[in-house]
């Protein structure tokens, strides 16, 4: 009996620590998310103004001792959405086909090569990405422009997007396949009719996501759309970015640009935030 | 009573009429409608089914029992290749819907599968409205007329006995019914494309006894135009609703399934020829 009661002693006392541990360690792992996040609040909060929304670039005014830059960001703004956005509309089709082909025929030899390729795809650096879009796309016509930058945003966002839907077209019940099957539907049919809705949602999130990661991707655009210190809608030419504004501003001598650099990465962090938050609540009601 | 008496006497008549076993000429009033010869089963090298022969009868209930791993669902999904998709599963002999082989080189198991109806051991109906699952089969035939689809649609929801819970609710989700209602509603749509066999793989082994018993009475009301094959382990199930009863077993050395006896329910449940049939049957066997 008495070594029974010690014995429980012993076991609470184990739970307690455990239990302290993973708290600990989950507070640590939050830190550094605050710490981020805070900070740019704070620190881009701070440049937000009219004009830095409805303003391009102009350069640094001094008055005096008094550097000021009466510009904005809206380039960059207008170059990020134009860039991914273009990126989306060339990742999605093949990254969800590529998914439909990894689920729906997943053992023959063809769907490993894929699905070993889409794994080192996707852990690829980015740089590299930018390196090869350079190299084969710039170099080869001779400038630099926004679709190349979709290109190479478009093949970071891919293997997302393909082991997203190829995980999610999975989880769908293969009794439910069954039903179709046996009621004599083709299986292109099948995957048309049942399987794919039964995924749509959880499609439309991977799509979101890989959206969001490509919206903050520096590397590949530094060697393919280059900037622009201008407004432009034309993606066959050099134009804006935020990252890249992210980052050529904080390069930059003047405080003010410093801090304009400050605004572009909370407009970029508030972006990807509102992407996010905007596919859970629309995709809440069918997680059931 | 007088009334239920005539009712039910030309069945009981048929009852004892059409005792069978394999391999006896039967004499009774239905023709076969599917029949299974010297069929064997395999997944790569393991035997699943060896040599299991029977002949299934227009319009009659046919149930298949036997304990779990006996190869029941297996041969059930032989009858209409749903393992075709399956690496390494393959059937050897005969299996015939009016005497076409349906495992020939030119059988086309699209179209096979257009004649043949099933339900499923689990409900297990699309994430649609209660209307588009059951329209579902008809689609895939290729019917685009509205009022033609909607007038199968209710015909069959009636055959399955589920009309009068869903028919002010079409248009809602199949997935927000209760688990009786889903199978139900997986009936009407097995039988919606108006297939000649309907295959039933222990389709009350989800439900409670009361959804047990609709089903059935689905399945009686089924009876009268389709060729229904049922798996159950519920013996008390193959009692009550079917015509027949093929009794199978587990090999115990090898594992594969076989068929024991078949022949009229009547005669399996209250004087089985093998004595295995006997000891499972008053539940003398694990």
């Amino acid at each position: 009996m008495i070594s029974q009661a010690s014995n429980y002693r012993r076991r609470a006392i184990v739970d307690q620590i455990m239990r302290g541990m993973a708290i600990l360690a989950t507070i640590v792992a939050l830190i550094p998310l605050f710490l981020i996040i805070g900070y740019v609040i704070v620190r881009g909060g701070s440049s937000f103004s009219i004009a830095f929304f409805t303003e391009a670039y102009r350069a640094p005014i001094a008055l005096g001792d008094d550097i000021r830059s009466p510009g904005g960001v809206l380039h960059g703004i207008v170059g990020t959405i134009l860039i991914t956005g273009l990126a989306t509309l060339i990742a999605m089709p093949v990254g969800i086909m590529a998914g439909i082909f990894l689920a729906e025929y997943p053992s023959n030899s063809v769907a490993m090569t894929v699905r070993f390729c889409t794994d080192v795809l996707s852990a690829a650096p980015s740089i590299i990405v930018g390196v090869v879009a350079y190299t084969l796309i710039v170099r080869t016509t001779g400038a630099f422009a926004g679709y190349i930058g979709s290109i190479a945003l478009a093949v970071l966002m891919i293997p997302i997007i393909t082991r997203t839907t190829e995980e999610i077209l999975k989880l769908v019940p293969q009794t439910v396949r069954e039903a179709s099957m046996a009621l004599g539907a083709p299986k292109w049919w099948r995957t048309l009719t049942v399987v794919l809705p039964a995924a749509l949602g959880a499609i439309v999130t991977g799509v979101m996501l890989a959206f969001a990661r490509a919206a903050g991707e520096t590397a590949p655009l530094i060697l393919t759309v280059l900037g622009n210190n201008n407004l432009s809608y034309n993606l066959m030419a050099p134009i804006a970015a935020l990252p890249l504004l992210t980052y050529r501003y904080t390069e930059q001598p003047f405080p003010v640009l410093n801090d304009l650099a400050w605004g572009t990465a909370l407009v970029l962090t508030l972006m990807v935030l509102l992407v996010n938050i905007s596919v859970r609540v629309a995709t809440r009601n069918r997680l059931r | 009573m007088e009334d239920i008496k005539a009712h039910r006497s030309p069945l009981a008549l048929q009852r004892t009429v059409a005792e069978r076993t394999i391999g006896h000429v039967q004499a009774e009033s239905r023709t076969t409608r599917l029949q299974i010869a010297n069929f064997s089963f395999y997944y790569g090298a393991f035997e699943a089914l060896r040599d299991i022969s029977m002949e299934i009868r227009d319009r009659q209930i046919t149930a298949i029992i036997g304990p779990s791993g006996c190869g029941k669902s297996t041969l059930l999904r032989s009858i209409n290749r749903m393992h075709d998709d399956t690496p390494g599963a393959r059937g050897k002999g005969m299996i015939a819907i009016d005497g076409t082989n349906i495992y020939a080189h030119d059988a086309d198991p699209i179209m096979l599968r257009r004649r043949i109806g099933m339900v499923f051991q689990r409900p297990n109906p699309f994430a649609k409205s209660i209307f588009d699952n059951v329209a579902y089969g008809l689609r895939v035939l290729g019917w685009r007329d509205r009022n033609a689809i909607a007038e199968r649609v209710e015909q069959s929801l009636r055959k399955a006995a589920i009309w009068d819970e869903v028919k002010d609710r079409l248009k809602s989700s199949a997935l927000g019914l209760s688990g009786g209602q889903q199978q139900r509603v997986c009936i009407a749509r097995a039988i919606a494309p108006q297939p000649e066999i309907v295959l039933m793989d222990e389709p009350c082994s989800a439900l409670d006894p009361i959804a047990t018993l609709k089903v059935e009475d689905a399945m009686l009301e089924l009876r009268r135009d389709y060729t229904v094959v049922i798996v159950t382990h519920n013996m008390e199930q193959a009692g009550r609703v079917s015509d027949d009863t093929a009794f199978m077993l587990m090999d115990s050395q090898t594992r594969a399934g076989l068929l024991v006896e078949f022949g009229a329910t009547g005669n399996i449940f209250t004087n089985p020829k093998d004595q295995r049939t006997e000891d499972y049957i008053s539940g003398r066997f694990g």
